[in-house]
Formats: structure tokens, C-alpha cells, sequence
């Protein structure tokens, strides 16, 4: 009940916000279609300004991918996540999660597809996909729209804290769904 | 910190190409990701401008105001820089409820926008604000109420419940916000204190 509620919000949160915004602007009086308009521009403008930033990193993930520097770094990490008891199955999609979402989501759907959505490596995957973030494309867009190149630390902030929604969600599902 | 991963990515993997003598793997996963990042450049163009467009009206008409001020005791503890009033309190906001009501795509053009509003406050440009880090460690660590596209692939994929997903997702999504806005905090203290 309650989580049929959830999806119904998730689902139509977007048209009711398309119709919403603009209505409560006509009744402020609000100019809408000119205001609407000039927001575009900018937003336009902010599109132009993410792509080199989009570039730069599109292209490092993509050749460190296709060399095989993914297996590599999985060799590296698989004596610990063992120690953990991190099911090695999740492992391969949690590593590729902060540099690409649909690399991730694509593996999510052989997980699924492989040991079952209502498994134990189904779950916990599922669990994990939600949890953690893009780190990287996030930081990519978000800091190229405004020309930030000094981020700080948001980018270990970040990596840090995928990596600790990582192991909430291994350890939350193996404690609700291990046998 | 970002120029190193970069920088390893990049000469991990043609390192790597190189000891298995495989010159051309690297020249077409330049050209192919060269492409596809102007692909999804292509893609994000018009729904960043749709997005920009309708926060302008809901700037204009005072409603980023109102929903800001709606929950201004959380956030003014969460962004003390911000001043309650400015748009850019507004923009943070709903990026963020964007992000946990898991509107994927929304989300990104959103959060541009409300870092664009940051950037307004910005006194160094160049070197992202304690407002900003903090915006961006909320939304990295990604806080989310409902995985609508992780329920969809269980679904497609045949679960008996799809949905089953959601409490754990819920509980191991706060726990790493949770620690995001710790870190957050923990981390630019010493720095600020520098300067």
C-alpha cells in the first residue's frame, strides 16, 4: 500500500510539477512562456559549458575500460571484500558504479538476469545500485557547469561515502535476506 | 585529487594496452568516447534548457522561496552560507528532493541550475564553496526514497516483489548521506581556518 503510494508519487511527481509550476506562475502573474524562455538560454549556456569536462573524463574511463584496468583493479580489491564476506558477484558492479551509471546498470541487469532478482546477489545488487552514486558525473557536471576546477574535497567525499553505502547495503540485505 | 584519478585512468589504461600490445583498443575508445560524450551532451541540451526554463517561473513566482522557506530549519543548519532569502536556497532544495523522489532525470538539470545559483555566492570562482561541497556530498551519496529504475529492471527481470528493495535501499542510502554530511564538515574545518 504504502510503497504503491511511493512509485505513484515517483511516477508522477514530474508531470504534476510540469503543470504545477507554470499554473502558480499565471496566478502570480507571472509572465510564463518569456520567463520560461529566458531560463532555457541559461540552461542552454550551462550544457555548452559541461561538455569539455564531459569529454576529459568520458575518454579516460573509456580507455582504462577497454584495457582492462577494471580486472585489474577487481584482483587488487577481491582479497579484502573476501575478508568482508562481500559476496564477489556484487563486487565487479560496485568498482564500475562511481565512474559509469548506465556500466553499472547494464551489470545490475546480467546480476539479475543471471542469479535471480529474488536472490541474495539479486538483492543485495539492487540495494547497492540505489545507494551509491555517479560520484564522478556528478562532480564532472555539476563543477564544469560553474568552471569550478578546484573541487576540494567533494571528490573523496564523495568515493568515501559510496563506498560506506556499499558496505550498509551488503551487510543490511545479508542480515534481512541471508539464510 | 581529480587530476590524479584522471590522470590514472588515462595512463593505467594505455599502460595496460600497451603490455598486451593492443595500440588500436586505445585509439577507438578515444574516438567512441569522444562521441559519446557529445552524444550525451546532445541529449542532456534540451532537458537542462526545459528544466532551466520552468525553475525561472518558479523563481519568478516566488515558489523556490516558499518551498525554501518551508524548510529552512533543516537547511539553514545544513547550508549556513546560504542566506535564507537568496534563490539559490530554493534551487538547493528541490535539486535534492529531486533526487530522493529518484527523478533521474530531472535531477541532473536541476542540480545544475541550483550550482549555478551557488556559484552566484561564489567569492573565489574557480575553487568550489563550502555551500557547494556540501550540496555536492548530499547529492554524490545519493539519499534516495524510491529506486524507480532499479524496481523497473527487477520487475523486467521477473521478481516476485520488486519493491522489496526498498527498505534496505532506504536504510543504506541514509547511512552513507549521513556520513557524506559528517565528512563534509569534519573535512573543510581545518581548511577554512587556513585561509
Amino acid at each position: 500500500m504504502i510503497i504503491d503510494l511511493l512509485e505513484a508519487i515517483s511516477r508522477w511527481a514530474i508531470p504534476v510539477i510540469v503543470l504545477g509550476i507554470p499554473l502558480w506562475g499565471l496566478v502570480r502573474g507571472v509572465r510564463v512562456y518569456e520567463t520560461f524562455v529566458e531560463g532555457a538560454k541559461q540552461g542552454m549556456a550551462a550544457a555548452v559549458r559541461i561538455t569539455p569536462y564531459l569529454i576529459a573524463m568520458f575518454v579516460a574511463i573509456r580507455v582504462f575500460r577497454v584495457a582492462g584496468g577494471m580486472a585489474l583493479l577487481l584482483k587488487a580489491v577481491t582479497p579484502f571484500t573476501d575478508m568482508l564476506g562481500i559476496p564477489p558477484e556484487v563486487v565487479p558492479m560496485a568498482l564500475i558504479r562511481p565512474l559509469s551509471g548506465s556500466g553499472a546498470l547494464s551489470m545490475l541487469g546480467e546480476l539479475l538476469h543471471t542469479y535471480g532478482p529474488d536472490s541474495l546477489v539479486g538483492l543485495t545488487a539492487s540495494t547497492i545500485q540505489g545507494s551509491t552514486e555517479t560520484t564522478l558525473y556528478v562532480i564532472t557536471v555539476y563543477f564544469g557547469a560553474v568552471g569550478v576546477t578546484r573541487a576540494r574535497h567533494s571528490l573523496p567525499v564523495g568515493l568515501w561515502s559510496d563506498l560506506v553505502g556499499f558496505l550498509a547495503a551488503v551487510f543490511i540485505c545479508n542480515w534481512l535476506f541471508g539464510s | 585529487m581529480i587530476n590524479w584519478i584522471w590522470f590514472i585512468l588515462l595512463a593505467g589504461g594505455i599502460l595496460l594496452a600497451a603490455y598486451n600490445n593492443d595500440a588500436a583498443l586505445v585509439t577507438d575508445a578515444i574516438l567512441e568516447a569522444a562521441a559519446d560524450a557529445i552524444t550525451l551532451v546532445i541529449g542532456l541540451l534540451g532537458l537542462i534548457s526545459f528544466w532551466s526554463g520552468l525553475m525561472e517561473i518558479a523563481e519568478k513566482s516566488g515558489l523556490t522561496a516558499l518551498f525554501a522557506k518551508l524548510l529552512r530549519p533543516f537547511t539553514s543548519r545544513l547550508f549556513p552560507d546560504i542566506p535564507p532569502e537568496h534563490p539559490a536556497m530554493g534551487a538547493v532544495v528541490l535539486s535534492i528532493s529531486a533526487n530522493i523522489l529518484g527523478m533521474g532525470n530531472a535531477a541532473t538539470p536541476l542540480g545544475i541550475r541550483a550550482i549555478e545559483k551557488l556559484d552566484e555566492l561564489n567569492s573565489e570562482p574557480g575553487t568550489a564553496s563550502d555551500a557547494m561541497c556540501t550540496f555536492v556530498a548530499v547529492t554524490t551519496s545519493s539519499l534516495t526514497v524510491v529506486p524507480i529504475t532499479v524496481i523497473a529492471l527487477r520487475a523486467a527481470a521477473g521478481s516476485t516483489d520488486p519493491a522489496k528493495i526498498i527498505g534496505p535501499t532506504l536504510a543504506a542510502s541514509a547511512i552513507s548521506t549521513l556520513t557524506a554530511i559528517i565528512t563534509d564538515r569534519a573535512w573543510r574545518r581545518p581548511i577554512s581556518r587556513r585561509r
